[in-house]
């Protein structure tokens, strides 16, 4: 069996294994241990992806392999990876990781919250690996409807409006998807022959542009509603709010960039002239939602819609990069996957932990916090600064490549929205350090508070491998943006080959 | 050729220090932690002077100018084909400088430390952040690109939020802090604009290549200009911003003064010697591009510094708290320095303005670390930061007593102490090159030598205020950093700095212009005599000319009202009519149409059962109507 199959029966396996033990104890065990080898799995695969190309392995996609799966329509199940992909099945590792530690308490239903949780994974790394259209959005559905439940029965607040809400404005983004891609696979052979599914042939031949027109905006709305594009956001803040913690991180951390990933790979790369003809509506759109988000995050009392705000401010940045379409935007554009999936995920864990303790999640009823839990408010701390772009954690390396990236269009248009999204540092400075200030420093305003507990050892594990990686990007950032600098350049060269600005 | 390599350590060493008292520090016994982060730069001091030592003397120079050299230089992260962020080690005449004055007063800063905060929860932390703002200083300094300065611009922002906020169930700090933070956040935004602008022109991050004479920068003046300015100027302006924010420039100065609810020391060593003086540094590190191709940028430096100059030092005579005064004090002589460079022109003899203003950096250096650490010794005794709650503490306090007298003097320009020297440099500078700039610095120095011996008189002279408990001097940690920095003090002005420290790195003559040091040390005197005459003995003179000018008093107590206006900005503007409107505008516009969207679709869907009851006579009904309705259709159709 090749690697890349492993990342998708290592948790349909870790599953089985779940649904034969019977203690929660061994419920947490056996997911831990199943979601630990992934991640052990995960750094062979960049192990081994780094080796290769080392060896002079040049093509687009490394360890290919093609099953023929229907023959009509001619769709395949047929996976490959690129550095792209490489770090984002990292990214999914670690956050999963960390994701199971952070819902160690789950004591309700426990088996078959893990059972849903590690299946809603399974789709993401499906997704991941996938280089055949229909295979990739078979595995977004299976990522998709698990949230349902998830949120639906282990949510709080108004958690069956939130799951409903979150899955219906999903489905309506996939509904685009699948037409948008529908129309890819009828176009893919414009000359006559056999028509594809599979990106890599795709990529070969150009769609006509009268069919681009048609389904580049299908396609890059539909996994934009995933990837919070505005005015498509709205399911985020509700969702996040109901979705408990290891859900919430999964969520911002990874199944948003699933968005940002699918436009990139599906809609950009495929379609690049209507993609350059129209990118200028969605720049607005995203410019607009980079602010936006940042200036909705300010007043807001509630941490998770602090949180989700910031994630539209933040996800709006990744897809404004996309569609900057040259190769330092769109690698910015996957290191700021990378860096707010990581962040994210560490702020949503961070919640979950002082939700757990203090039973609320309102800013205005908690404060003080750093005298009574200095570990997690330390790191809620290193999580804020990380957020708000300081060197030497994830968020500045990523912005900074974004920024230097769109400035090098030459035309004013370009230059304007880049300023408008370079104010954005300030904003994302003043609610991080509202949320700071209110929340852990100052003296503590709840005399219930004074007795909490600091972390656990579980959630120091899920934190610390977190804050690590956060770190480690930040202050080594060469090896993985030159790894996903390799990568991009055969996409940079076609969409070059169509509009050379 | 002389290796430098070892100056990695220089940056290495406080690093490993910030992660080690950070990680392990509450495990460490908190004596234990200071004395490791007070011997860790105590090796990057002794590093620092070798490094001085052997580049100014004993490294070669080639045809009479100090070398730029490069002691490191590694690749950090690839941007585009030409761009790339770089980290490493420039040594040249002013960075090395710099190393000499951070290095110094942050060790006095850590030895001083172990006595003022003795005792204080959050030891081990005070030194952690000590270290991880040293590194932060240092690596920005060394700068080899513009890049990587901004790094660690980013770095000394937050080492300084981290420190106004040390005391941080102290609501008043939080603030501080928080408003540090942001304020010097948004100058940033410009600084990076103008990087990004500054980079795409010219292609480089790179200093050498930036300021090479031959360089891109300085050769490409031409082009698309915008406003009747070149696109190098506008990319300077913006760059400039930054530095406005760092160094408490108006209109961004209003963080600094309430960045004095840090610890003492911590305003001794930020706020008053090293990082606020970044911004000067960084107009001195690009300064050929401001002088040969962004003159009017350069105008732009010297007016702000030098109205910021007045508008403190008019300030600084009216407030109370001791720690306030001397914040606008340093807001002052650091629009005296910017001044300097902004009428500098480059090479030889008319570099004397950045010459000058380097010269100023260093002895402000000492003597403001002096002031502010005799200001710590004080508030120690007396536990309070207000002057009206102090009064002849020169018989409690004797050496803290002589090291701020000396301090006074020399901050007011009294020869021979360093402070004459260099503020008579710029003095000259600003004298031929603009005669307007010059009278404003001439009364600045006038204010300055008048709000300094204000100080110095109600705390030491006076009346004898009732203390409550008998104030005692400071313990031997304490004195001995304070005698160390008036040594400095007095000395420092001997430093020949036109030899070592100019615009070209070749050395020119200067000498004292007896026309301008004559006159500048009278009205300094002639400000120390008024000062005497309102403030040694109790006199009502002070009220009276408060009550006499009671609206240019008022406005001058109240800061100009500049905090108002900011905080209407924030208040109001920011989050009534921006945010406020927008979040409310996300739940019920836009969520709003998406919930209407669900519920028209679940509206439709009720009406549409309603088609679909399961009662036979119903389907019934239509399904005649509907067949003779067709039939109609049909016959009409066939005709």
């Amino acid at each position: 069996m090749d690697i890349l199959t492993l990342f998708v029966v290592i948790p349909v396996l870790t599953i089985t294994a779940i649904l034969f033990v019977k203690d929660i104890k061994h419920v947490r065990v056996v997911s831990a241990t199943g979601m630990g080898i992934q991640l052990i799995l995960a750094a062979v695969l960049v192990f081994m992806y780094l080796s290769a190309r080392k060896a002079g392995a040049d093509e687009q996609m490394l360890f290919v392999r093609d099953y023929l799966w229907f023959v009509n329509p001619n769709i395949h199940y047929a996976v490959g990876v690129d550095g792209i992909s490489v770090v984002m099945i990292a990214l999914t590792s670690v956050v999963l990781f960390a994701g199971i530690f952070a819902s160690w308490e789950v004591e309700f239903l426990t088996k078959e919250f893990f059972v849903s949780l590690i299946l809603l994974a399974t789709g993401v790394f499906g997704f991941f690996i996938s280089i055949d259209l229909f295979t990739m959005f078979l595995f977004y559905e299976l990522a998709v409807i698990p949230m349902y439940l998830l949120i639906g029965i282990w949510g709080s607040g108004p958690k069956e409006y939130s799951a409903m809400k979150l899955t219906l404005m999903l489905m309506g983004g996939s509904a685009l998807i699948l037409a948008g891609l529908l129309g890819i696979y009828f176009n893919s052979a414009p000359e006559g022959g056999q028509l594809t599914f599979n990106i890599l042939e795709i990529a070969k031949v150009t769609i006509p542009m009268s069919a681009q027109r048609l389904f580049f905006p299908l396609t890059f709305v539909g996994f934009g509603v995933l990837g919070a594009l505005f005015p498509f956001h709205t399911w985020s803040p509700d969702g996040h709010a109901s979705a408990p913690t290891a859900v919430s991180m999964l969520h911002a951390g990874v199944l948003m960039k699933l968005g940002g990933y699918g436009a990139f790979r599906v809609a950009i790369f495929l379609m690049p002239e209507a993609a350059a003809e129209l990118s200028w509506i969605f720049i607005i759109l995203t410019a607009t939602s980079v602010v936006y988000g940042a200036f909705g995050a300010i007043v807001q009392k509630d941490l998770k819609y602090i949180n989700a705000y910031s994630s539209v401010s933040h996800c709006g940045l990744v897809l404004f990069a996309i569609l900057m379409m040259n190769q330092t935007a769109l690698n910015g554009a996957v290191i700021q996957m990378i860096s707010h999936g990581l962040m994210t995920a560490l702020f949503f864990a961070l919640i979950g932990m002082l939700y757990g303790r203090t039973h609320t999640r309102m800013i205005n009823e908690m404060g003080g916090l750093m005298k009574v839990i200095p570990f997690l408010s330390v790191c809620y701390v290193i999580a804020g600064l990380a957020s708000l772009g300081l060197p030497g954690l994830s968020g500045f390396v990523a912005e900074m490549t974004i920024f230097v990236g769109a400035f090098q269009h030459t035309d004013v248009f370009h230059r304007v929205v880049t300023i408008v999204a370079v104010s954005s540092i300030v904003i994302t400075a003043v609610y991080i350090l509202r949320v700071v200030a209110i929340l852990l420093l100052g003296p503590t305003t709840d005399e219930h508070h004074e007795h909490l507990t600091d972390a656990k050892w579980f959630e120091k594990v899920s934190v610390v491998i977190l804050i690590g990686s956060v770190a480690g990007i930040g202050l080594a950032p060469y090896w993985l943006s030159s790894m996903i600098g390799t990568s991009l350049q055969p996409i940079v060269v076609k969409i070059l080959a169509t509009n050379p600005f | 050729m002389i290796n430098f390599s070892y100056t990695i350590w220089i940056l290495l060493l406080p690093f490993l220090v910030f992660l080690l008292l950070g990680l392990a520090g509450h495990k460490l016994k908190p004596k234990l932690s200071g004395l490791i982060g007070t011997t860790g730069l105590g090796i990057i001091t002794f590093l620092s002077y070798l490094t001085a030592y052997q580049y100014f003397f004993a490294s070669e120079k080639v045809d009479g100018v100090f070398q730029k050299i490069i002691a490191f230089n590694g690749v950090w992260l690839q941007l585009t084909e030409n761009l790339h962020i770089d980290i490493g080690i420039l040594l040249d005449p002013i960075s090395v400088m710099m190393l000499v004055v951070v290095t110094t007063v942050s060790f006095m800063v850590h030895i001083y430390s172990i006595g003022y905060m003795h005792g204080e929860k959050g030891f081990e932390r005070f030194f952690a952040f000590l270290s991880l703002f040293s590194f932060s200083m240092l690596g920005l300094v060394v700068a080899t690109n513009i890049f990587q300065m901004y790094i660690f611009w980013e770095l000394v922002g937050v080492s300084s939020y981290l420190l106004i906020g040390f005391y941080y169930t102290k609501p008043s700090a939080v603030r501080a802090s928080k408003k540090a933070f942001i304020v010097t956040r948004f100058a940033d935004m410009g600084f990076l604009i103008g990087i990004l602008i500054l980079s795409f022109n010219t292609k480089t991050f790179d200093f050498i290549t930036l300021t090479s004479l031959t360089g891109p920068a300085i050769t490409q003046t031409g082009g698309a200009a915008f406003m009747g300015l070149s696109v190098i100027t506008w990319s300077m302006i913006f760059v400039y911003m930054g530095g406005v924010g760092k160094s408490a420039m108006f209109p961004f100065h209003i963080w600094l003064p309430d960045a004095m609810e840090g610890p003492t020391p911590v305003s001794a060593l930020i706020h008053a010697a090293t990082m606020v003086v970044a911004g000067v540094y960084l107009v001195a590190r690009m300064f050929p591009i401001y002088a040969i191709a962004a003159p009017d940028a350069l105008n732009v430096v010297a007016y702000v510094g030098a109205f910021s100059s007045l508008l403190a030092a008019v300030i600084a005579c009216t407030q109370t708290d001791i720690k306030r005064v001397l914040a606008y004090s340093t807001m002052s002589q650091i629009g005296y320095m910017m001044l300097a460079l902004g009428v500098s022109g480059y090479g030889g003899h008319d570099g004397l303005g950045y010459m000058a203003s380097m010269f100023h950096l260093f002895t402000h250096a000492m003597f403001k670390a002096l002031l502010f650490l005799g200001a710590g010794a004080i508030i120690h005794a007396v536990h309070s930061n207000y002057m009206t709650e102090m009064g002849g503490l020169r018989k409690y306090l004797p050496i803290t007593h002589a090291t701020f007298l000396i301090a006074c003097l020399t901050i007011a320009g009294i020869p021979p102490l360093s402070g004459f020297f260099s503020k008579d440099e710029i003095l000259t500078a600003a004298l031929h090159h603009n005669k307007l700039l010059f009278a404003v610095e001439y009364a600045v120095a006038g204010l300055t030598a008048f709000y300094m011996f204000r100080l110095y008189f109600s705390i030491f002279w006076r009346k004898e205020t009732h203390y409550h408990h008998t104030p005692h001097e400071a313990p031997l940690t304490m004195t001995i950093p304070l005698i160390i920095l008036a040594i400095g003090s007095v000395f420092s002005g001997f430093i020949p700095f036109s030899e070592l420290v100019t615009s070209d790195s070749m050395p020119f003559e200067s000498h004292i212009e007896m026309a301008v040091a004559i006159p500048s040390v009278l009205i300094g005197i002639a400000g120390i005599g008024i000062a005497y005459i309102m403030y040694k003995k109790e006199t009502s003179i002070p009220d009276r000319l408060a009550t006499t000018f009671k609206y240019s008093y008022k406005w001058a107590y109240n800061k100009f009202y500049i905090d108002e206006v900011y905080l209407y900005i924030t208040k109001n503007i920011i989050f009534r009519y921006i945010s406020t409107p927008i979040a409310w505008f996300d739940r019920h516009i836009v969520d709003g149409t998406m919930n209407l969207i669900a519920f028209t679709t679940q509206l439709l869907s009720f009406r549409i059962r309603n088609y679909q009851s399961g009662q036979l006579q119903k389907y019934g009904f239509v399904f005649v109507t509907g067949a003779i309705a067709l039939a109609i259709l049909f016959a009409y159709l066939w005709k």
